[in-house]
């Protein structure tokens, strides 16, 4: 075939030059720039308003941010929230028409105190991003984590829907009300005053590596810190007066967690997780603007557009593949998407066709809902179900009779509420807190009942729950105690829930 | 230092628990686990007295010991059933002929009658006939919904009122990954469930009342008991789309040990919006049984085997499939497509 002195007889053919001058697929004039799903090329301009678009349609479509109100940005530096940020920028200082009508704020939560960074580290962090929240030009609050030990144990008390959840039939009508009075003034947000950088205390860093460190597996480290920076960002919004939590998370990211969050028994709550508002906290309701962008549109767009990000490491940063179910479920889908190329998109609309299955009240009692997550809780009293077995599996596995507990049996040390005192064992994981007497706040049994399936498993992998911050602890005590009261008076009471506390 | 079993603490322990940790002796394991399948089918009332139950054997370790299990446990507590033992020959050479032969040991070593049903006299193809035509990517479709009918067919011969299948937690935990994976939500729904809905004739409802028990437990009981089962993966098993799902379990199994049972359980609590168009079971025009579709997937794939377009049932090619039951001729375009085979 490619001897020296052969003779082609044949017509060459002209193979198909590979697309590098191709035509943008939706102008049909400018010269590609992208490639975004399978074949479609886009020039920059095409692209940027395809990208701005898609914001504004997730937004106008759920009609659940009204004019005017005040809306809290969670930021953490990486390009997902940057480029929200960036839409959220672009959104405002457009002309009238198409002018987002909210009223912007960001916080960025420190976590290198749980990770382990140092103080140098974590304020170069926080000088940078200062620098890129200043540029934008909205108010911007830097919180770091240790702040999570002060909270009030009101963050765990759903308030009942406020003003700010309206029906959005009002959608439309608010709008064009808002047009009318405001068509002339812009909408001020007041002095924008210097926030100052929070002095972090020592000890306070201190003791939340503690309770980092109290987790012994990466996977319950992680779902820890997800439950309180979430806390602390509702916190944060109550104070400051917002009543939206807009969250960067972006497809690929929230089809890894609805696959991580099915591992972890999180299914009951995967609409919550993973859908575009999550109404779990009643007044301050989270809203996930960038859930139809693949981790892919949003990289080419902050290349394109120079939209600038901080890299922040997290729990996970140079962890092995199997060092958490976070951390393999990531993996997973990352090489599956390599050879099923549509497998995230899939994953992402089956998502979106599936809620939870138990039957709960759904607001307004808190004895329904879990401690940590406050999400409905999911731990059926169905008998075949695999909580139940669950539980009859521990419960046959263990020794039958009171026994002393022997320091060689390789049982998991939780749940055993009197092991502390060296005595009885109680053997069934689901008793009453009855036998601990003593007024020490680690009841551990009791607060089994408090938690859904998956916290339960977290809690499970703390070495003690002694080190979960205060409000936690009391807010656990709280509802034992009135789950003792409810107890005593429950052949008198004539209704059956639906009395808020 | 010897452990001691954690149940009765007098014994030494021989094995841990993969599901709780815990170190138990081989009789508290075994009193463990059969224990387990008993609440099983206590708490999901799985039987009646006096029904006639067909256990799906396939000479495998979940059927082998189904099998035992399901001996024994009715000798302990009375369930008053009558057991009998029913297996499909899909006629693959090499590794279903061996599994056929513990099959009939473990008839005779439990003395329950058995009756096996192949796919020749079902359906006139051979599992090897049919990857012959259809190649090494979606054979594994052929043999599980031949199997469905199989069973049933079988069943049926044999007047059983009910059959049990020896899936385990592992299985039903895969199956809901892979449901997942795929966007299949009406069977995401039904995947979990214990046992399937009886209603229509030639259907016969089946349990799985190992559901609860993890594939490791199964293979230990099977090792501690001497339960004597044949173990090769199926050879044109290894490009499904299951094995995916079935690594990624095994991953997470390693990290955390409850994840099967918390795979499970998140499987159990979900459900499907309101107002979603969901498939309506119907029955099939041509043989009459159950299917979503006017005609059951037996018989499009059959018919696709038969004309020698084996791609017919696979992936979506509706259009296609009208035109060849309205006896429309196919352009040359469409039969390439549907005899398109990837090895």
């Amino acid at each position: 075939m490619c001897q020296v002195e052969e003779e082609y007889h044949e017509q060459l053919e002209r193979a198909a030059v590979p697309s590098v001058s191709k035509k943008c697929v939706k102008c049909k004039e400018g010269t590609a720039a992208v490639v975004i799903k399978a074949g479609d090329a886009y020039c920059r301009e095409c692209f940027k308003e395809y990208f701005i678009h898609k914001f504004r349609a997730m937004l106008g479509k759920n009609r659940i941010i009204f004019p005017a109100e005040k809306v809290l940005l969670a930021v953490s530096g990486g390009p997902s929230s940057c480029s929200m940020l960036r839409q959220v920028q672009e959104g405002l200082s457009q002309n009238a028409h198409n002018k987002l009508r909210f009223l912007p704020g960001i916080v960025y939560i420190d976590e290198g105190g749980a990770i382990g960074q140092s103080v140098e580290e974590r304020q170069r962090t926080v000088a940078e991003l200062c620098a890129v929240f200043k540029a934008a030009g909205l108010p911007f609050h830097i919180v770091p984590l240790e702040q999570v030990l002060d909270l009030p144990t009101s963050v765990l008390q759903a308030t009942g829907p406020s003003t700010s959840e309206r029906p959005a039939s009002e959608y439309k009508a608010a709008v064009d009300h808002f047009i009318q009075r405001n068509s002339s003034s812009c909408l001020t947000q007041g002095e924008q005053k210097e926030p100052s950088l929070p002095d972090v205390q020592e000890p306070h860093t201190q003791s939340l590596q503690q309770l980092m460190l109290s987790a012994k597996t990466l996977t319950a480290k992680e779902d820890l810190l997800n439950t309180l920076r979430q806390h602390l960002l509702v916190h944060t919004a109550r104070t400051e007066g917002y009543s939206k939590l807009m969250l960067g998370d972006n497809c690929t990211r929230l089809a890894v967690k609805l696959l991580t969050n099915v591992s972890l028994g999180r299914g009951a709550q995967l609409a919550q997780d993973t859908g575009f508002s999550d109404n779990r906290y009643g007044d301050i309701i989270l809203v996930r603007p960038m859930r139809d962008y693949s981790a892919k549109e949003i990289g080419l767009y902050n290349h394109l557009f120079n939209v600038a990000s901080v890299f922040n490491p997290s729990l996970e940063t140079k962890t092995s593949e199997k060092a958490s179910i976070q951390r393999l479920t990531e993996g997973f889908v990352t090489r599956l998407q390599a050879d099923f190329p549509s497998t995230v998109s899939i994953i992402y609309r089956t998502g979106e066709k599936l809620q939870t299955a138990c039957k709960s009240s759904s607001t307004g009692d808190h004895g329904d809902r879990c401690l940590l997550c406050m999400c409905a809780l999911d731990s059926a009293v169905d008998p075949a179900s695999a909580f139940h077995m669950t539980l009859i599996s521990e419960q046959l596995s263990q020794i039958k009779s009171s026994g002393k507990t022997d320091a060689e049996l390789p049982r998991p040390n939780q749940g055993q509420c009197c092991s502390s005192g060296g005595g009885e064992d109680c053997g069934r994981a689901a008793s009453g807190g009855g036998c601990c007497s003593s007024a020490k706040v680690t009841e551990t049994p009791n607060m089994k009942s408090l938690l859904c399936y998956s916290c339960k498993l977290t809690v499970k992998d703390l070495s003690s729950p002694d080190h979960l911050p205060l409000y936690i602890l009391s807010e656990a005590q709280r509802r034992q105690r009135r789950s003792h009261m409810r107890e005593e008076i429950s052949e008198f009471l004539l209704d059956d829930g639906d009395d808020g506390d | 230092m010897p452990v001691l079993c954690s149940s009765c603490a007098e014994k030494r322990a021989v094995m841990k628990r993969p599901k709780t940790g815990h170190s138990l002796c081989k009789e508290c394991f075994f009193w463990a686990f059969e224990e387990e399948v008993h609440q099983t089918i206590l708490a999901a009332k799985l039987f009646k007295h006096g029904e006639r139950v067909g256990i799906a054997a396939s000479g495998g370790k979940d059927s082998t010991v189904l099998a035992h299990v399901m001996k024994l446990l009715n000798e302990r507590y009375n369930y008053g059933l009558e057991l009998m033992l029913l297996s499909v020959d899909e006629g693959i050479t090499g590794y279903r002929d061996d599994s056929l032969e513990t099959v009939k040991r473990n008839q005779e070593q439990y003395e329950l009658p058995l009756k096996i049903v192949s796919y020749e006299e079902l359906y006139g193809w051979t599992m090897d006939a049919i990857v012959k035509q259809v190649g090494l990517k979606n054979n594994c479709t052929f043999c599980g919904v031949f199997r469905r009918q199989a069973l049933d067919r079988g069943a049926i011969m044999l007047k059983v009122d009910k059959i049990c299948t020896g899936h385990n937690a592992d299985d039903v935990a895969e199956t809901v990954l892979m449901n997942i994976l795929r966007g299949d939500i009406a069977r995401l729904r039904r995947c979990t469930a214990i046992s399937t809905d009886s209603e229509g004739d030639g259907v016969v409802p089946r349990c799985k009342p190992l559901k609860y028990a993890y594939e490791k437990e199964i293979v230990l009981y099977a090792y501690f008991k001497r339960l004597d089962y044949f173990s090769t993966e199926c050879i044109y098993s290894p490009n499904a789309y299951r094995g995916y799902a079935r690594t990624f379990l095994k991953d997470l199994e390693s990290v955390r040990p409850s994840s099967i049972m918390d795979v499970m359980h998140s499987g159990e609590n979900l459900s499907v919006r309101e107002g979603l168009k969901m498939p309506v079971q119907g029955t099939c025009d041509r043989c009459g049984y159950i299917s979503s579709q006017p005609l059951c997937k037996s018989c499009v794939l059959l018919e696709g085997l038969n004309r020698g377009l084996p791609k017919l049932g696979i992936g979506k090619h509706h259009r296609l499939l009208d035109k060849i039951l309205s006896e429309q001729p196919l352009t040359e375009k469409e039969e390439r497509k549907l005899k398109a085979v990837d090895f």
